[in-house]
């Protein structure tokens, strides 16, 4: 079958109207159904990003509080950093830098909730130099740990070995122990 | 050029290695997106600022090596022609975004084109690394060693509850995409896979077609991903996604071995069917070649067709893409004259078996 519009192309597409209990049918090609109008969707169809984006958009308007008042629509946040609005950020599904993470902090977490199965915090590789603070940190927290079990334990002799670890590192972030792979 | 030099080009060396359970597992990928700290992302970043990370990479790691990825070659993406372009996407040095978007993007790849390195991505930084066959761990300590060698120049954007800081809040935490390049034909062939899938995303793990996000199954050819960078480790997301690879290839090999019990001379035809479409056939679309080539591997690997590399399959899927089609021709073809180059290049391909 050709293509009503166009007598050109094939129809691909064949759409069904009702109005007012009448029925018209027409069948077309996919150009002439773009051009009119019928097909109001972009090209690419429905990509992971526009689902993204679709997460994102949740309204605070749209929630309502106890009382069945509308809640006041919050001022659209924006980065210092980089300019970008938070209404950008939603529309985009990107941030603009890594400022914004921190800018727009106060609704994110539901965002982060969604898309990563519920968790909110990092729990993985810390980089060498931007984060030798929290190397350090997190060797402290695992020493502590074990000094716990050993003294529970009553291994002194080990526990203080490990006590010593413990001040070495809280004393300079640079003794000998602090350089130890994780 | 004659074919033996193209194909030299055409596959990445590390292609040809062996890896733990390579007739089913193609290839293993790492890929680590970075940012620096106190720079805007590209998507918001002045051409200016693009230009100069791109130019920092250019001098601090053009030609550098570490460890066994040698001689990193700066690729800058607006001196390629749309041909070499597309070549680099089919090899899967660099995404089809960074082709098409970045004027500013560029990339580093090792000398065995096992490591790549986009510049000016959706993230200015995005490290890939590849293994043959299925060793994700190895891949992801290499890909940890690599990236600490790259951070030693880079202050990256990082934060202690959230990780690592992307463009995307789909990469941020590890900013970690593991994935496996399967191949999977007897799971397609009995409809298996499709009841599986639903039941992989469920536990954060996508499953794709071959070129990413988006694309079919071409050749049964499957992606399998992690979908969740925050809140595991990297080592999790990776026995996790391990664990579900070792389970389809454990069906893939059961489901195989029922088709030659209930049906071998059915499929012993199918695959001498698709061998001769191959071997003789004068015009061939990428979805038949895909679909023969398919076929051809498995009956390969269940010794039905004999004296014939397996790395064939590997090896023709990217030799009868587009972009490779017409730098083999030197010049832009139309769909119709690539299929009949297509043709062409696998019937001399498997001439150069016997």
């Amino acid at each position: 079958m050709e293509c009503q519009e166009c007598h050109e192309r094939p129809a691909t597409l064949h759409f069904k109207q009702i109005i007012n209990g009448e029925e018209t049918a027409v069948s077309m090609c996919e150009d002439c159904a773009k051009k009119k109008g019928y097909m109001s969707y972009p090209e690419e169809g429905y990509s992971l990003h526009d689902l993204l984006t679709g997460l994102f958009n949740f309204d605070n308007l749209k929630m309502s509080n106890p009382s069945g008042k509308q809640l006041k629509q919050v001022k659209d946040l924006q980065c210092s950093s980089c300019g970008m609005t938070f209404s950008e950020f939603k529309k985009v599904g990107k941030f603009g830098c890594a400022h914004c993470y921190e800018s727009f902090a106060s609704r994110l977490e539901p965002i982060f909730r969604r898309v990563h199965a519920g968790n909110t915090k990092h729990f993985g590789k810390i980089p060498k130099r931007a984060g030798s603070d929290l190397h350090v940190k997190r060797q402290l927290k695992s020493y502590k740990e074990e000094l716990k079990n050993l003294i529970e334990s009553e291994a002194f002799e080990e526990a203080a070995k490990v006590r010593d670890k413990i001040k070495a590192l809280e004393k300079g972030h640079r003794e000998p122990e602090a350089g130890d792979e994780i | 050029m004659t074919l033996e030099n193209f194909i030299d080009e055409a596959i990445s060396p590390w292609m040809l290695e062996d890896g733990p359970d390579k007739d089913i597992v193609m290839s293993s990928r790492i890929r680590l997106a970075r940012n620096f700290a106190n720079v805007s992302y590209p998507i918001l970043a002045e051409q200016d600022t693009l230009e100069e990370i791109r130019s920092f990479f250019e001098k601090e790691y053009a030609h550098q090596s570490f460890q066994s990825y040698e001689d990193l070659e700066f690729v800058s993406i607006r001196d390629l022609t749309p041909v070499e372009k597309t070549v680099l996407v089919e090899k899967h040095l660099i995404s089809p975004h960074l082709a098409k978007h970045a004027q500013q993007g560029a990339a580093l790849i090792s000398k065995n084109e096992q490591v790549s390195v986009m510049i000016n991505e959706e993230d200015h930084i995005r490290i890939q690394l590849y293994f043959p066959g299925l060793q994700l761990r190895k891949a992801l300590e290499h890909s940890f060693h690599f990236d600490d060698w790259l951070e030693q120049k880079v202050n990256y954007a990082f934060d202690e509850t959230k990780g690592y800081l992307t463009s995307c809040p789909t990469n941020v935490g590890t900013g970690m995409r593991a994935s496996v390049m399967m191949h999977l034909p007897a799971l397609a062939m009995t409809n298996q896979i499709n009841r599986m899938i639903p039941a992989i995303s469920q536990l954060g793990l996508v499953v794709r077609g071959i070129y990413g996000e988006g694309s079919e199954a071409l050749g049964n050819i499957f992606q399998i991903s992690n979908q969740i960078t925050l809140g595991k480790s990297e080592a999790d997301i990776i026995e996790d996604l391990e664990s579900v690879v070792n389970q389809l290839i454990d069906h893939e090999r059961t489901a195989r071995n029922h088709i030659i019990e209930q049906s071998g001379t059915k499929l012993e035809d199918r695959v001498f069917r698709s061998y001769g479409v191959l071997q003789h056939s004068r015009i061939i679309d990428s979805k038949e070649a895909s679909k023969c080539i398919s076929d051809v591997r498995m009956g390969i690997d269940l010794g039905i067709i004999k004296n014939t590399s397996g790395n064939i399959l590997n090896e023709l899927m990217v030799l009868t893409q587009p972009g490779f089609l017409q730098q083999y021709a030197n010049r832009t073809l139309k769909a119709g004259e690539r299929d009949v180059l297509r043709a062409t290049l696998i019937r001399e391909r498997l001439k150069l078996e016997k």
